[in-house]
C-alpha cells in the first residue's frame, strides 16, 4: 500500500500546473483566433477587396477598387474624410477599425464564380481577411457569398443586382447595399405606365442567368399590374454579342415595348442593334416604339454612346444627387481621381464604411457580433436618404431612381438624368414575397 | 416570309463578318502554311484603328467656359477639334465620316502590321508543328489584346456611322413586299456591299494580275516557283500583309454595328476558325461559301420559333427531356459547330477543300 504525502511546495508545484493546464485552451484560443476566422492579432485588420480586374467589367472593378482605396485612406484618418462628415453614424473616427490601421489585399473575379471563389479563399485563408467585399455580378456575388458563409467571414457585396442574392441564396454573412430587380420594377414601372400609358405590349429579351431571370420576372409583374402586357419573353446567352437575330423579329411581333434585361456588354449590344434596327422610330399599335433598359450603369451608358437618349431605366445612386452625403463623396472622389464616381463606386465605398461602423458598434470585428449590428440598422448620409438594414434577409431598403438617358448631355459623364427619385416605402416589399422565397438566412458563422 | 428574309439578310450580314476574316486566315494557310490564331486580334486592332482615329480627330484645342461649371465647381472645358480649326467644315465631314477615313488610314497600317508580325514572329514557326503555330499566334492574340485593354480600358467604345448612313430602311417595301414588314439598318447593307466588294479585289488580284498568279502559282507548288528564280517568299510575306489589311477593314467597318472592345477579335476566331474547315482548309471560295452559309445558319437557330418547332418536334416523338430542351434553347450557340461535325464527318477535307492539305 503506498501512501501520498503531499507537502507545500508539492502542493504549490501542483496547484500551478493544473491551473497552466486549465487555462492553456484559452490562451491557445485568444492568441492563434479568439474565436473566429482570422482575428486581427496586430496593429492591422485586413479587408479583402474581390473585383474584376479582368475581363468584360474590369473598368467597373477599377472603379469599384478607387471606391476602396478611398474609403480605406479615410479610415485611417487621411484625405478630407469623404461621407464619413455626412454618415449619421459618428463612430468612425478616422483611426482605423477598432483602433487598428485599415490594410487590403485585392483578388481578381475575372466575373467567374469559380475565380472569384478562388481569389476569396486565397484573400481569406493566405492574407488573413477578415472581411471579403465586392463583385460586378450576381453570379460571382452569390458563389462569393456561399463561400464566405462557410468560411466564417462577413460578405459585404458590391453589384449585385438579382433578387436571389438576398432571396433564395440569402446567408447570415451576407450583406447587400445595392439595390435589386424587384426594386428596380417597383420604381420604374408607375414611370412607365405614366409616360407611355397603361395599354402597351412588351417584348422582353431577357440575360440567361440568376439576374436576368429575376429582373425579367419583377418588371413583368410589376408593368402588368399597371395594365400592359407581354407578348413574349425571349432568353438570350449570356456570350451573345450580336443581338440583331433577336431584336429582327421584335417590331413584327405585336409589342410596342422592347424590355432589355441585359447588363454590361448585352446591354450595350443589344441597345444598339435595337436603335440600329429603327425600333424607336416605328409607331406600333398607333403608338411609338420604346425601349426600356431595368437597370442602368453610366459606364454602360457610355459603351452604348447616343443610343441612350430618352430611354428609361433605373440606378442605385448617380453623382448628380445634391445631398450632403452625395456631394461629399463626389468632391472626394472627383478631387482623388478627376472624375465622377459609377454606382459601382458609391456602393462599395458604403458598404466598407458599414463595416467598419458596425465592428466600432459591435466592438469587435467577429462576424457574427458584426452581423448582429448591421441587423436591422438605420442610418442615412450616405448619398440615399434614410436607410435601413432589413434583419430578415440583410437586403438594405432606400429610395430608388429613375433614370433617362440624356438629351443633351453636357459632358462624357452627364449621360443620365435623374427623373424621380423614388421613396423607399414604394420598393419595399414583404421578407416571404414569392421572388424572394425558398431560402433561409441560416445561423452566423464566425469560422474559428 | 418576312421573318425568313430578315433572319437570312441577318446571317448573310454575320456572314460577311466571318467570310472576310475567314478569308485572311485561308490565304494565310494557303500561302505560308500557318494556321494564325492571331487572325482574330487583327480584326480587332482594325477596329481600334478606327476608334483612334476617332480620337486623334477629336483631338481639341481647349478653353474655359465663362459660365458654365464642372462636377466639381471648377470652369467647364470647351472642347474644340483641332481639325475643325485648320479646315473649317472639311474637318467636321472628317469627324462624322471618321470610319471611311479610318478605312484609308487602316490599309497600310494593317499591312505593316501584318508584315512585322510575320517578319517578327511567325516566319521563324514555319518549320514547327501546327500545334506550335497555333500555340504561339494563340498567345500573340492574347498579349495584343492586353494591350488593348491597357491603353483603351475594358469598356466598348462607341462609334457613329455617318449621319447619311445611319438609321434602318424598309427593305421589304423595295423589293415589293408590305411596308415594315422587313426594316433592316442600313449600315449593315453598307458592311455587306462592302465585304463583297472587298472579297471581289481579293479574288480579282489574286485572278487577273501578275502578282496574284505567281502568288497562286507558289500555292500550288512553292519549290517550282522558287527555281524559276522568283522571290516567293517575299510575295507570301506581302499576302500576310494583305489578310491582316483584310481582317482589319473588317474590324473597321464593324465599329458602328457593335462597339468594340478588346475582346471582340476572340469573339469572331473560333468561329471563323470553324469556317475555314467547314470551306475546306487553303480553299479562298470554300472559306466564303462557309462564312455565308454558317452565318444564315445561325441567325435561323436563334429564331424563338425555330426552337419552338424543334422542341415540338421533339414532343412528338416523346423525347423532351429536360437536357435536350435545354440544348434545344442554346442551339444557335452550338449549332456552326454542330455543322462542322457533320460536314468534317461527310466531307473530312471541308466542302472544297483539296486532298493533301494538313494530311502530312
Amino acid at each position: 500500500m503506498s501512501k501520498l504525502i503531499m507537502n507545500r511546495r508539492g502542493l504549490l508545484k501542483t496547484g500551478a500546473a493544473v491551473g497552466a493546464g486549465m487555462a492553456m485552451p484559452t490562451i491557445l484560443t485568444a492568441a492563434g483566433h479568439a474565436g473566429y476566422t482570422n482575428a486581427p492579432t496586430g496593429s492591422t485588420v485586413t479587408l479583402g477587396f474581390n473585383v474584376p480586374q479582368t475581363g468584360a467589367y474590369a473598368d467597373e472593378g477599377a472603379d469599384e477598387l478607387r471606391a476602396y482605396e478611398l474609403a480605406v485612406k479615410h479610415l485611417n484618418g487621411q484625405g478630407d474624410g469623404g461621407m464619413m462628415n455626412t454618415f449619421s453614424s459618428k463612430e468612425l473616427k478616422g483611426n482605423g477599425i477598432l483602433g487598428k490601421e485599415v490594410a487590403f489585399v485585392t483578388g481578381d473575379t475575372q466575373t467567374k464564380s469559380d475565380a472569384a471563389r478562388a481569389s476569396a479563399q486565397s484573400m481569406i485563408q493566405k492574407d488573413g481577411a477578415v472581411m471579403i467585399t465586392g463583385g460586378s455580378s450576381s453570379g460571382v456575388a452569390i458563389a462569393v457569398q456561399g463561400l464566405c458563409q462557410e468560411a466564417g467571414v462577413i460578405f459585404m457585396a458590391g453589384l449585385t443586382h438579382s433578387n436571389d442574392t438576398t432571396g433564395k441564396d440569402k446567408k447570415a454573412n451576407g450583406f447587400r447595399h445595392f439595390f435589386n430587380g424587384y426594386m428596380s420594377a417597383a420604381a420604374l414601372a408607375p414611370v412607365l405606365a405614366e409616360m407611355y400609358g397603361t395599354d402597351r405590349t412588351a417584348y422582353h429579351l431577357t440575360a440567361d442567368y440568376t439576374w436576368g431571370w429575376t429582373q425579367q420576372e419583377s418588371i413583368q409583374a410589376a408593368t402588368e399590374a399597371k395594365g400592359w402586357q407581354t407578348a413574349a419573353n425571349v432568353l438570350t446567352p449570356l456570350t451573345t454579342t450580336d443581338f440583331s437575330s433577336y431584336v429582327a423579329p421584335v417590331l413584327n411581333s405585336g409589342a410596342d415595348v422592347l424590355v432589355l434585361n441585359h447588363y454590361g456588354g448585352n446591354m450595350i449590344n443589344s441597345l444598339t442593334s435595337a436603335v440600329q434596327f429603327g425600333l424607336r422610330d416605328k409607331m406600333v399599335n398607333g403608338k411609338n416604339f420604346e425601349i426600356v433598359v431595368p437597370l442602368y450603369s453610366r459606364l454602360m451608358a457610355r459603351g452604348a454612346g447616343e443610343n441612350v437618349k430618352g430611354i428609361f431605366g433605373s440606378t442605385n445612386w448617380h453623382w448628380s444627387l445634391q445631398d450632403e452625403g452625395s456631394k461629399a463623396f463626389v468632391k472626394s472622389f472627383g478631387e482623388e481621381y478627376g472624375f465622377p464616381p459609377s454606382q459601382a463606386a458609391h456602393t462599395v465605398y458604403c458598404q466598407t464604411l458599414l463595416y467598419a461602423d458596425a465592428c466600432e458598434r459591435a466592438g469587435t470585428h467577429n462576424p457574427c457580433g458584426v452581423a448582429e449590428a448591421l441587423e436591422g440598422f438605420t442610418f442615412s448620409g450616405l448619398g440615399n436618404g434614410e436607410v435601413e438594414y432589413r434583419a430578415e434577409d440583410h437586403q438594405c431598403f432606400k429610395d430608388v431612381l429613375v433614370v433617362k438617358g440624356k438629351e443633351n448631355p453636357t459632358s462624357e459623364f452627364d449621360l443620365l438624368e435623374v427623373v424621380q427619385v423614388t421613396p423607399r416605402a414604394q420598393v419595399e416589399y414583404a421578407v416571404d414575397h414569392p421572388m424572394f422565397a425558398g431560402g433561409a438566412l441560416g445561423a452566423c458563422n464566425a469560422g474559428g | 416570309m418576312d421573318a425568313i428574309l430578315l433572319q437570312i439578310l441577318n446571317g448573310i450580314d454575320k456572314g460577311s463578318a466571318y467570310a472576310l476574316i475567314a478569308l485572311g486566315l485561308t490565304l494565310i494557310f494557303g500561302t505560308l502554311g500557318v494556321v494564325n490564331f492571331a487572325h482574330g486580334a487583327l480584326f480587332m486592332i482594325g477596329a481600334f484603328v478606327a476608334v483612334t482615329m476617332g480620337k486623334v480627330l477629336e483631338i481639341s484645342k481647349i478653353t474655359l467656359d465663362p459660365v458654365k461649371t464642372d462636377f466639381l465647381g471648377n470652369p467647364a472645358k470647351i472642347k474644340t477639334p483641332y481639325v475643325t480649326e485648320w479646315f473649317g467644315n472639311f474637318g467636321f465631314w472628317m469627324i462624322e465620316w471618321s470610319v471611311l477615313v479610318s478605312v484609308i488610314v487602316a490599309i497600310p497600317v494593317m499591312i505593316l502590321i501584318g508584315i512585322i508580325m510575320e517578319r517578327g514572329l511567325i516566319k521563324h514557326f514555319y518549320n514547327r508543328p501546327h500545334a506550335d503555330q497555333i500555340l504561339v499566334t494563340f498567345g500573340l492574340a492574347i498579349v495584343l489584346q492586353e494591350i488593348i485593354k491597357a491603353v483603351y480600358g475594358a469598356n466598348p467604345i462607341p462609334q457613329s456611322a455617318p449621319d447619311l448612313l445611319k438609321g434602318s430602311v424598309d427593305f421589304g417595301m423595295m423589293i415589293g413586299m408590305a411596308e415594315n414588314s422587313v426594316i433592316y439598318p442600313l449600315w449593315r447593307l453598307v458592311y455587306f456591299c462592302f465585304s463583297v466588294l472587298i472579297i471581289g479585289g481579293v479574288f480579282a488580284f489574286l485572278r487577273f494580275t501578275t502578282f496574284g498568279m505567281v502568288v497562286r502559282a507558289g500555292m500550288a507548288d512553292r519549290e517550282t516557283v522558287g527555281l524559276l528564280g522568283i522571290n516567293i517568299d517575299k510575295r507570301f510575306t506581302i499576302m500576310f500583309g494583305v489578310a491582316a489589311a483584310v481582317a482589319g477593314l473588317a474590324g473597321v467597318m464593324y465599329t458602328p454595328i457593335n462597339p468594340p472592345n478588346y475582346h471582340m477579335g476572340m469573339d469572331f476566331l473560333v468561329l471563323s476558325f470553324v469556317v475555314v474547315v467547314v470551306g475546306g482548309m487553303g480553299s479562298l471560295p470554300g472559306a466564303v461559301a462557309a462564312g455565308f452559309l454558317l452565318g444564315i445558319l445561325e441567325s435561323f437557330a436563334s429564331m424563338p420559333e425555330a426552337k419552338e418547332y424543334i422542341i415540338t418536334a421533339l414532343e412528338w416523338v416523346y423525347l423532351d427531356f429536360d437536357f435536350i430542351l435545354t440544348f434545344i434553347k442554346g442551339l444557335d450557340q452550338i449549332v456552326i459547330y454542330l455543322v462542322a461535325v457533320l460536314v468534317l464527318l461527310v466531307r473530312p477535307r471541308g466542302l472544297m477543300g483539296k486532298a493533301g492539305m494538313m494530311e502530312e
